[in-house]
């Protein structure tokens, strides 16, 4: 019983730092990929560019996510009730990982999140983009 | 003893100069020119610093703005495209700090030239202007030719280029200017700088105290 419960929470903590390593790689990825139009605290600009601290829009799209990343957006999205139509240029130089770790960081900080998006759940996201989309 | 005296009277001269102008003033930036001129038979030194000159461009809303519209006015000017992927965001993130602290005051005035003139027409810059919160004529977003803008670009010590091997197609330095009534360059900061922005907004004070009646 003890061992079980001390592995638990061995096994929990574990995932906090992991989830704390994503971020962390991920916040310099951040600074240089989406910090200029999405701002240092996620916040947007105006009605230019969306925030990134809307968490249903986070839960709703979590595996496209990956592709708006990897691929850009163009057309309509509504963030926090407010539409935004402005194009997101494609980051074809990001790999799998890298979207992983931008993806722990933005859902994890910006919004409410506190699992990480794991390499594996990128690749699988990615495979399905064009039917999503 | 003798270096305590110079020291001394060194430091009352900075004191006394400092007593005489009690408010801090800007410096006048760009190479400037020493002229003899004759006048009256005498010859007088006058010192020339560079203005910004005249301008006639098409703004957001399809009108024509010149310099004339910054008579009396301070303001602050930059160098953007609207589909700019790289400094141009964060450089409109933060003149927009300062368009919303001095909005409705008719002292200041905000000034955007767009270096994409083929695809910035007016209809594209007041959709920008829109979105990003502007919704006065206190900020101007212009466009205009390619030697007009670039050539302008040069006066505002502003480095323009059309590069296609940069991302979005333009090179350029993400300065904000600030101009005074006579059009000379009282400060330069980069927009993309979070502690330059912060002295760009107190240099304004002090430039607006300059005009106090």
């Amino acid at each position: 019983m003890i061992i079980a419960l001390s592995y638990l929470s061995s096994c929990h903590s574990n995932l906090n730092i992991e989830t704390a390593q994503y971020a962390v790689n991920g916040q310099k990825l951040y600074t240089q990929h989406c910090q200029n139009c999405h701002g240092g605290k996620g916040e947007g600009l105006g009605k230019l560019y969306p925030p990134l601290t809307d968490n249903n829009y986070f839960e709703e799209n979590r595996a496209f996510l990956s592709c708006i990343i990897k691929n850009g957006l163009e057309g309509k999205i509504t963030v926090h009730g407010q539409k935004y139509n402005q194009l997101m240029p494609a980051n074809p130089q990001l790999t799998e990982m890298d979207i992983a770790y931008i993806l722990t960081y933005i859902t994890t900080t910006f919004g409410k999140s506190d699992s990480i998006y794991s390499k594996t759940e990128v690749n699988e996201a990615l495979k399905k983009c064009n039917i999503t989309n | 003893m003798k270096l305590n005296t110079l020291l001394s009277t060194f430091f009352l001269g900075i004191l006394a100069s400092s007593c005489q102008s009690n408010s801090p003033k800007l410096p006048i930036i760009g190479e400037r020119e020493v002229v003899e001129k004759q006048i009256d038979g005498k010859t007088i030194i006058d010192t020339i610093y560079p203005k910004i000159p005249s301008f006639k461009f098409l703004n957001q809303d399809s009108a024509i703005l010149t310099d004339k519209d910054f008579d009396n006015k301070i303001y602050v000017a930059n160098f953007f495209f609207t589909h700019c992927p790289s400094i141009c965001p964060t450089m409109q993130r933060n003149l927009l700090k300062a368009y919303e602290k001095y909005k409705g005051d008719d002292r200041i005035s905000f000034l955007s030239h767009s270096i994409d003139f083929k695809y910035d027409q007016p209809s594209v810059l007041k959709s920008y202007a829109d979105k990003l919160g502007v919704d006065n004529n206190q900020w101007q977003f212009v466009t205009g030719s390619k030697a007009d803008i670039y050539g302008l670009s040069d006066k505002y010590l502003v480095y323009t280029k059309e590069d296609a091997s940069v991302p979005g197609g333009y090179d350029h330095t993400g300065y904000l200017v600030l101009i005074d009534h006579d059009k000379h360059i009282r400060g330069t900061y980069d927009g993309t700088n979070d502690e330059q922005v912060k002295q760009m907004l107190g240099d304004i004070d002090i430039l607006l105290s300059e005009y106090k009646k």
